[in-house]
């Protein structure tokens, strides 16, 4: 599973086991605090429950990744700094109202990087590829829309 | 308005999160949503059929309120329909929302499934991608029927786009997580394999991460990628010619690859190959090397994954167990990695390094990190990371190091916190035992854990003290009078009190000499803490007590006193008040010598697993379980004879047949002093019945008789074992079999057919063991015997009268039975017992009775050792409430 989330509010979630909504709220607010209530000088990575807890803070937002026991932790982080990578690239310079505002985009971008939590593309040029794509065949369904749109309004 | 970026066309949604944001307070939120729940509903159930572009826009809005966390109980149906939409981003939103908010068992999961099938078979990458992505992300079973034989097909068709192939992998991968069964292995394996040639490193990564799956569960089949592997990552990290492109990351080629290769190689032992194992040596080398070169770049991104690498190669090595050189090497780097200034790579290093410690090979070089490693207890500042140098410090011990590590743990002890202590509390204690070259050291070690740490100390630590101090005896008088001089401090910890009192007790004689320990100032230190303690305390105080009176008569009269004062012989509690009685009587007309055979200090216990280490493998999730759970029978049977012990009955029966000395049987000594009057007289005397006999009985109970019957000739025995059933009526579920301890399998093979599962009342069942002696052994194995007796009758009913719970206790109570509280998890159940007196025989009876307010129904359980007793109980009592 895998989340990320600013000071205290989620902000985008994606499981890879199934797991009970109530279970999952459980969860989310049990990391929350203990990853919250970590100093800035800690190492990134914590024990809990049978996973490994791989998290990194960017400005207001923290990705958190929950792993296997036997899987590796730097890559993860790695996997962490990749996503963002991709936001920034997509949105240009990322920040939290980006993926308030267009939290399907950032639901698609990850879709498009990780699958059934595994990695499907390290290349940020195919993923973004995949997503620019897609958002040309957005612009070229939308656009007689839009001028719809203008009618109704006029 | 902020950041509507890119390609964005559904103004509306970004008003209304706009409109979220602005709300004030959660009920403005909550309000907010309302209205527009309400608006979306009318819109959903409007006459006016909606456009694609609305419907997009109002299930996305859905969306977004149910992350904000609120219930969503509408729209699926508009989801679904979006699926059909032949615009992309309809389709997609459609599909995300389902992957959401679909649970598995939706009904809509036919059409869900139908709007895929139609998208898996569109040939449109974009569209096929889509509907990939939805199975993996919903992976129910009801998907994995469905799609379980096409997604193998998409991933092997020879036309498949790359982006499509990478999803498929990773589609089959969920699947297979999921619903092993249902995914077909077979005519696909060998393709899918071959997939790590691809031109494609996407491809190759995604289908990495799908062999490393399917190579966990079934090795065999996918033996050849082992080969593949070890070309692929020894093209990527030896050839420094080779430009990878997009896939060097921060200077670093292909880091995910190449540590899924790794991962991939560890499902596996070192190739057979020369040539190959020589090149994938080659291959571990040079990355062991690229970790001494400076760095291409400053980013902490480019150490990150260069890190990654490294780290993965070294649980390789470590996996393959077989390279000393490239295992010290390995120990060497985590070595520098110990002093790094990131904490991240202290944590792993440390992490690593533990299993570093395991291999024979490496062992010796791990330890000269010690100091390193406890300066880093002391110094760094993250609790995770001191845990694992707690952990490595545990790893690396052995006798030559252990009273450094220990000190340091037990000091460090004093200021750790407080989630990892009782973790360090085990470890400590296990340390102490394991390398204790004299047991002094270990006596003081423990009292000193209880000093430091006293509400981490669980029983198992002081029951395994206790059982150390007995079976040494020349550890008893140090121990004697070191727990003397711990129980002098004014508070000390109640652990500390038990061990006192069961040491004392057992060995104050050797200490009495002394005028400053003599018996009455050795009493009076005990019975100072007495007042302050638990019940249990007291009852194994009480014990103490009584053991003195044999060690030294002239402490009889004081003794005496204390048990005859009204705080004793009327305490509340039944146990205190009994052992207090019982005592003060046997004190009073057993004679010296009867007092002092009852007395008698406490055998040597069987030697075996620490039930500490069980306990910490218990904590840590992976070990075996303490043996003898929820009572299930044991009995332990020696080949050619064997003893037993049976503990009281009720639900099944439980034997404990014990081999050599037949001291306390359980595997936990629980209280040890309840053995004191068990019959162990009679138990060894079975025991000893068959060193010279073929034949008898090895055990009975009121319920059932176990008789043998063996034969001999030369390595090869066979036992008639006959198990005969005293009552009247059956047993039922009953079984019987022989487990025996990892090393005895290897000494005595012990072949057990089955018997019937239903054993006749008065019957008698004969169950067969064969037995071939390998080689000589010591240890027993254990026969272990289950069954139910069939004395239960239960009834439910509807309630005749208002369910109260005063009026039903009082009824109960007329009926003539005493209720016992706190014996039944649930406080609402009725849990009884009682004795049926009559010329004849005595009827024990217990009685259970369980109301059900909601369904007004009550459930009446009466279990009798008299079928037709419980029978007639059962008839009458429900009539009355």
């Amino acid at each position: 599973l895998k989340n990320a989330r600013s000071s205290g509010k989620l902000r985008l979630q994606k499981w890879y086991t199934a797991t009970a909504e109530r279970d999952k709220k459980k969860m989310v607010r049990e990391l929350m605090q203990i990853v919250l209530a970590r100093k800035p000088k800690m190492c990134s990575f914590l024990e809990w429950r049978d996973l490994k807890i791989v998290y990194k803070r960017y400005a207001s937002l923290y990705f958190c990744c929950a792993i296997e026991e036997q899987d590796n932790e730097l890559i993860t982080l790695e996997v962490i700094h990749r996503f963002v990578e991709l936001l920034d690239k997509y949105f240009g310079s990322v920040c939290e109202l980006d993926i308030i505002f267009n939290f399907e985009k950032a639901y698609f971008i990850l879709d498009e990087f990780l699958m059934g939590g595994e990695i499907q593309d390290t290349s940020k040029k195919s993923v973004l590829k995949a997503i620019e794509q897609a958002d040309l065949l957005q612009e070229e369904d939308e656009s007689p829309r839009s001028v719809l749109e203008e009618m109704g309004l006029a | 308005m902020p950041a509507v970026s890119k390609g964005d066309g559904m103004r509306g949604l970004a008003v209304f999160i706009s409109d979220i944001r602005n709300c004030k307070s959660k009920e403005a939120e909550v309000k907010r949503i309302n209205k527009e729940l309400a608006n979306i509903r009318s819109k959903f159930k409007g006459d006016k059929a909606l456009d694609g572009y609305s419907k997009k826009k109002y299930v996305c809005k859905l969306l977004f309120i149910f992350l904000l966390g609120h219930d969503i109980d509408f729209g699926h149906m508009e989801a679904v329909n979006l699926l059909s939409s032949n615009k992309y981003t309809e389709k997609q939103i459609g599909y995300l929302f389902i992957s959401v908010l679909v649970n598995s068992n939706s009904d809509l999961i036919r059409l869900i499934n139908n709007a895929i099938k139609n998208d898996l078979a569109s040939r449109n990458p974009a569209f096929m991608n889509l509907a990939l992505h939805c199975i993996a992300n919903v992976g129910s079973r009801e998907m994995a029927e469905a799609f379980a034989a096409e997604v193998p097909r998409i991933l092997v068709a020879g036309d498949s786009m790359d982006g499509v192939k990478q999803s498929a992998a990773l589609c089959l991968l969920r699947l297979n997580r999921t619903s092993p069964d249902l995914v077909p292995m077979g005519e696909w394996t060998a393709r899918v394999v071959h997939l790590l040639n691809d031109q494609h490193l996407g491809v190759v990564t995604a289908a990495t991460s799908l062999i490393i799956t399917l190579a966990q569960k079934s090795p065999d089949d996918f033996k050849t990628s082992a080969s593949l592997a070890v070309t692929r990552l020894s093209r990527i990290v030896t050839s420094a010619s080779i430009d990878l492109q997009d896939y060097t990351y921060y200077f670093v080629a292909a880091p995910w690859l190449s540590v899924k290769l790794l991962r991939l190689l560890q499902c596996y032992p070192p190739p057979e190959d020369t040539a190959l194992r020589s090149r994938l040596t080659e291959c571990l080398e040079t990355i062991l090397n690229k970790a001494q070169e400076p760095p291409k770049s400053k980013k902490v991104q480019h150490s990150n994954a260069r890190n990654a690498v490294l780290l993965e190669a070294i649980a390789l090595i470590i996996h393959h167990d077989s390279e000393p050189t490239l295992l010290v090497r390995a120990c060497n780097q985590l070595g520098q990695f110990l002093q790094h200034r990131e904490t991240n790579l202290r944590y792993l290093a440390l992490e690593s390094m533990c299993s570093l410690a395991s291999s024979e090979f490496s062992h010796e070089a791990v330890k000269t990190h010690m100091e390193t490693v406890i300066g880093a207890l002391k110094t760094e500042r993250d609790v995770s990371v001191r845990q694992r140098a707690v952990d490595l410090l545990y790893a690396m011990c052995d006798r030559s190091n252990a009273r450094q590590i220990v000190a340091e743990m037990l000091g460090y002890l004093e200021t750790a916190d407080y989630s990892i202590r009782e973790e360090i509390v085990l470890k400590v204690a296990i340390l102490a035992e394991k390398y204790a070259v004299d047991y002094s050291w270990y006596v003081d070690t423990i009292l000193n854990l209880i000093r430091i740490a006293g509400d981490y100390v669980s029983e198992e630590v002081w029951y395994r003290v206790i059982q150390i101090v007995i079976n040494r005896d020349d550890v008893q008088g140090y121990a004697a009078k070191t727990v003397f001089e711990a129980l002098q401090a004014p508070a000390c910890h109640e652990s500390l009190v038990k061990v006192g009192g069961y040491i004392l007790g057992e060995f104050g004689n050797l200490i009495a000499g002394d005028p400053r320990s003599s018996p009455l100032v050795q009493f009076n230190l005990l019975h100072s803490k007495f007042h302050l303690c638990s019940v249990p305390t007291r009852a194994l105080l009480l014990s103490a007590y009584i053991k003195f009176i044999n060690l030294f008569p002239e402490v009889k009269a004081t003794i005496q006193d204390v048990l005859r004062s009204d705080s004793q012989l009327r305490n509340a509690d039944v146990e205190l008040q009994q052992r207090a009685v019982e005592y003060l009587r046997l004190s009073c007309i057993a004679s010296a010598d009867i007092l002092a055979t009852v007395l008698e200090e406490m055998p040597p216990f069987p030697e075996r697993e620490s039930s500490i280490l069980a306990k910490l493998k218990k904590k840590k999730g992976s070990g075996k379980l303490p043996e003898n759970v929820n009572g299930s029978a044991e009995l332990h049977a020696e080949e050619p004879a064997a003893a037993n012990k049976a503990s009281p009955p009720p639900p099944t029966e439980v034997l404990a047949l014990n081999p050599t000395p037949p001291a306390a049987a359980h595997s936990l000594l629980v209280d040890v002093f309840s053995d004191l009057s068990a019959p162990t007289a009679v138990a060894e005397d079975h025991l000893s019945r068959f060193i010279c006999k073929n034949n008898g009985v090895l055990y009975e109970s009121q319920l059932l008789q176990v008789g043998l019957k063996s034969e001999f000739r030369q390595n090869l025995g066979r036992i008639y074992v006959f198990y005969g059933n005293k009552t009247a009526s059956s047993f039922l579920s009953f079984s019987s079999w022989v487990s025996s301890s990892d090393v005895l399998k290897t000494q005595l093979n012990v072949h057990a057919k089955a018997v019937e599962p239903v054993i006749e009342g008065g019957a008698q069942v004969q169950q067969v063991l064969n037995i071939e002696c390998v080689t000589d052994f010591s240890d027993v194995p254990v026969l272990n015997v289950q069954f139910r007796p069939q004395q239960e009758v239960q009834k439910i009913f509807k309630a005749q009268h208002p369910m109260e719970t005063d009026a039903a206790k009082a009824k109960l109570l007329g009926f003539g039975v005493a209720l016992l509280e706190g014996v039944d998890p649930n406080p609402a159940n009725f849990v009884g017992a009682g004795i049926i007196h009559s010329k004849s025989a005595q009827v024990g009876c217990l009685l259970r009775l369980e109301p059900n307010t909601h369904a007004q129904m009550y459930r009446l359980t009466l279990r009798t050792s008299r079928d037709s007793v419980s029978q007639r109980l059962c008839q009458l009592l429900s009539e009355q409430f």
